[in-house]
């Protein structure tokens, strides 16, 4: 069904209201958002001028800070100062642990999957820390377009695992926004580069960002982006490059692991701008404070640094390589390379880059800035703003998802760079008499052992009517859906029954979790829970209604007759009256419902009319 | 709304036949997809997202089927009402399980071999063409629409399976050898 406003191309629709979108890119080091106005897509400055928003957090017992203020507080601050969250985001305590000691935070011990930190301000979780970066850029958004946006897309790297999306999402939903679509940072870039050039044919996009890194190839015809392969690392970035400089001043000035995380701050912070300079320059001059208060300084030069990083690029052309083993393309078939992210600015990477696909890198969008600019042009069509669009992006599932099965092995499901959105339905069994309940342990990853993938959730299946062993037919769908998240669903064939499941997210929050810091949140913002979940409600009874409305517009008078007609239209009143009348938000959800229950043949038949049009003038036989 | 229980083919406007036009096959899988895609649907309500989900699944599940031709033949099996599942269908070909030993032995020989690269993709090449021969085969086969032929269609089947995994083997062998290298 559509409510979608059907226009002949170039032919203008009813004068409707441009909806406020953004697209916001949350970044390792940095944050950007940017939108859609007077027809072009920019990025959006602070009062200051500032596109790129530091992805830092601190934390104080007066409030929360984030950004440039943040960041030049790290070295002096650094257990209150939460730099480079992305990198924890759905991620376990064991991950963490691997990491901790490079990390100048101090974590909590808690039973939950998720690793909290330790701050003058109370514990808090990486979703809770990306949800502040993100109510700064949606503040910021709000101020420079005049009201808040009605939806958002935020950009994930393509390699995200289920449960680093899944937590990405709960950090736009603590902040209180609205999510659209998680995109993926590639198809991001890919977006804002096709729509310029107007460019068919197979390209790749490098994304080397702070943290993460992502190669995606994919086809362009007709506006549709195919997503052919995607493969990455999603912890190796730029934040490595720095760590590679600052381990080689350690060398030089002979210190072990007696640097404080002040040290360290420090330290990584020269590496940086080092790093920077050598972008520049043949060589960069480094001065840093010992443990023991005395100065070190010495000198880079850009073959030491390249030496360096070599590992590291190489790491990134394996990932490239598989990619277009899975796209079953060769490197000449690659008609551009488009790079992205602020590490693809370092010389060597754009040699060793150039050198593999035997093109020339193209660069001409900012790489800091070309992943927000493509979110922003998906939100403002996700939003509806260019009815009649021809823009479709079709993304595929970047790792393998499966199931444990017996000895600890994985049976693959869903395999990676299936297009989504996918579901695979699996068959099981009970093995003992009367089973009622079953436990499914899913994995994201391609290795054969389960110890060796990524853990996403256990599922346990309830509610199985008891029958002999064996006797029982469970069938479970694994769905995957366009955010690239996954959903599992159970049922009992032989007598029909549907099986409970239940969740446990194996790096993630659960429901209960996120609403009570959604619940502190807003207390702490001085709102009141109620009468934000009741406007939430009202936000959402408007959309149904204008939609519905402009459906009628468009198509009633065809699909509908005029019994039918009323019948909606009533409803559709009764769920207005409601809506102004109600201080209730149970009593608009449920008026809303009712709307949707009376409407669904409606919404069935214009989905119907909808696909005829697409495949208006084909016909049977017509390419024999 | 897609009616599931039509055809993919029908879904795609296409002729029931084991050739197919690729290119108008994946033609009008961009159209379907502009059509019922969840995008097209990210400010409608709820419940035109859930069913915009549930179709846009539909089409890349039947677009999937159609254009790989070992799954789109199974398919055809199934149409024609006989069993297409892999694992009931043996091959009672003597020839083609020796040629199946053989296969696997080279494979497992790679690793060991002087120029495992030119080994490796010598099989690789020998594999893909019985697969392209098989695929010619049963373009004949299905076009002929016999029982008889049918039969053999299901013979075939059962040895591209077989040829599709050795073929997926080597690849991640491949794989493998040029990470480490």
């Amino acid at each position: 069904m559509a409510f979608l406003q059907i226009a002949e191309p170039g032919q203008s629709d009813a004068p409707h209201e441009r909806r406020l979108a953004v697209g916001i890119d949350l970044g390792t080091t940095n944050s950007l958002v940017a939108a859609v106005r007077s027809g072009v897509a920019g990025t959006l400055p602070d009062e200051q001028g500032c596109c790129l928003l530091p992805s830092v957090v601190r934390y104080t017992s007066q409030g929360v800070i984030v950004g440039d203020e943040a960041r030049a507080a790290a070295s002096k601050d650094p257990h209150n100062t939460i730099a480079s969250v992305k990198r924890l985001i759905g991620r376990g305590i064991e991950d963490v642990e691997t990491l901790a000691d490079r990390l100048p935070y101090e974590f909590v011990d808690t039973d939950s999957a998720v690793p909290r930190l330790r701050t003058v301000a109370g514990d808090v979780t990486p979703v809770e820390v990306s949800a502040e970066i993100l109510k700064v850029l949606a503040k910021r958004a709000e101020a420079t377009l005049g009201g808040p946006p009605t939806g958002v897309v935020i950009t994930v790297p393509a390699y995200f695992d289920d449960a680093q999306r899944q937590a990405s999402k709960d950090a736009a939903k603590l902040a209180g926004l609205h999510v659209f679509r998680l995109l993926n940072e590639p198809t991001a870039a890919a977006v804002a580069y096709g729509l310029d050039r107007g460019a068919e044919g197979v390209h790749a996009i490098y994304d080397l960002g702070g943290g993460t890194f992502d190669i995606s190839i994919l086809r362009l015809n007709k506006g549709v982006f195919e997503v052919l392969a995607t493969g990455g690392d999603s912890a190796l970035g730029g934040d490595d490059f720095d760590r590679a400089i600052a381990e080689w001043v350690l060398g030089q000035a002979g210190i072990g692991s007696e640097a404080s995380p002040c040290h360290l701050r420090e330290l990584m912070g020269r590496a940086r701008v080092a790093k920077e300079v050598l972008s520049e320059q043949e060589s960069a001059d480094i001065e840093v404070t010992l443990p023991d208060g005395a100065r070190w300084a010495g000198r880079i030069d850009r073959d030491t640094f390249n030496q360096l990083v070599d590992p590291l690029i190489r790491r990134t052309i394996t990932a490239c390589r598989r990619a277009l083993r899975d796209a079953g393309v060769r490197p000449e078939d690659i008609e551009d390379v488009v790079m992205v992210g602020g590490s693809t600015r370092a010389l060597r990477v754009r040699e060793k880059v150039g050198e593999f696909f035997s093109t020339g890198p193209l660069v001409d969008i900012d790489p800091d800035k070309v992943v927000a600019i493509g979110a922003a042009l998906q939100a403002d069509v996700l939003a509806g703003n260019r009815p009649g669009g021809e823009m479709l992006l079709l993304d595929v599932i970047p790792l393998s998802l499966g199931i444990e099965t017996m000895g600890g092995l994985v049976e693959k499901i869903v395999p990676r760079n299936t297009t989504i959105p996918v579901a695979r339905a699996q068959e099981f069994t009970t093995f003992k008499d009367g089973q009622i309940a079953m436990a499914i342990h899913v994995v994201q990853g391609e290795r054969e052992l389960v110890a060796d993938n990524r853990s996403l959730a256990r599922f346990e299946l309830r509610g199985i009517p008891p029958m002999v062993a064996g006797a029982a037919r469970i069938r479970v769908t694994f769905s995957v859906d366009a955010d690239g998240l996954l959903h599992v669903e159970a049922e009992e064939l032989s007598q029909g029954v549907r099986a409970s499941v239940e969740v446990k997210p194996s790096y993630g929050l659960t429901d209960e979790e996120i609403t009570g810091m959604l619940k502190t949140s807003i207390e702490h913002a001085g709102e009141d829970m109620v009468a934000r979940v009741l406007a939430e409600q009202r936000v959402e009874a408007a959309r149904v209604i204008e939609a519905l409305q402009a459906a009628l517009t468009a198509d009633g008078d065809e699909l509908l007759d005029d019994e039918e007609r009323q019948r909606i239209e009533q409803a559709l009143v009764s769920l207005q009256a409601t809506v102004e009348t109600a201080t209730d938000a149970d009593e608009i959800r449920r008026a809303t419902e009712e709307l949707e229950k009376t409407c669904e043949f409606y919404v069935e038949r214009r989905m119907n009319s909808n696909i005829r049009n697409a495949m208006a003038g084909h016909k049977v036989g017509e390419f024999e | 709304m897609i009616d599931l229980s039509s055809n993919h083919f029908e879904l795609f406007g296409l002729p029931v036949g084991f050739v197919l036009d690729s290119q108008a096959l994946a033609g009008r899988y961009r159209e379907l997809q502009g059509a019922v895609h969840p995008d097209r649907f990210a400010s409608a309500s709820d419940q035109e997202q859930r069913m915009a989900l549930q179709q846009a699944t539909w089409v890349n599940e039947a677009y999937e089927i159609l254009r790989d031709p070992l799954r789109r033949a199974r398919y055809l099996l199934q149409l024609h009402g006989m069993d297409s599942d892999g694992e009931t269908i043996t091959t009672r070909d003597a020839g083609f399980l020796m040629r199946q030993m053989e296969l696997r032995e080279a494979l497992a020989a790679v690793r060991n071999a002087q120029d495992p690269e030119a080994e490796l993709d010598a099989l690789m090449r020998e594999t893909r063409r019985m697969i392209d021969k098989e695929v010619a085969q049963l373009a004949v086969q299905f076009e002929d629409g016999s029982p008889d032929a049918l039969q053999v269609v299901h013979e075939s089947v059962s040895r591209m399976q077989f040829l599709n995994k050795l073929y997926d083997e080597a690849e991640a062998l491949e794989a493998e050898m040029e990470d480490s290298c």
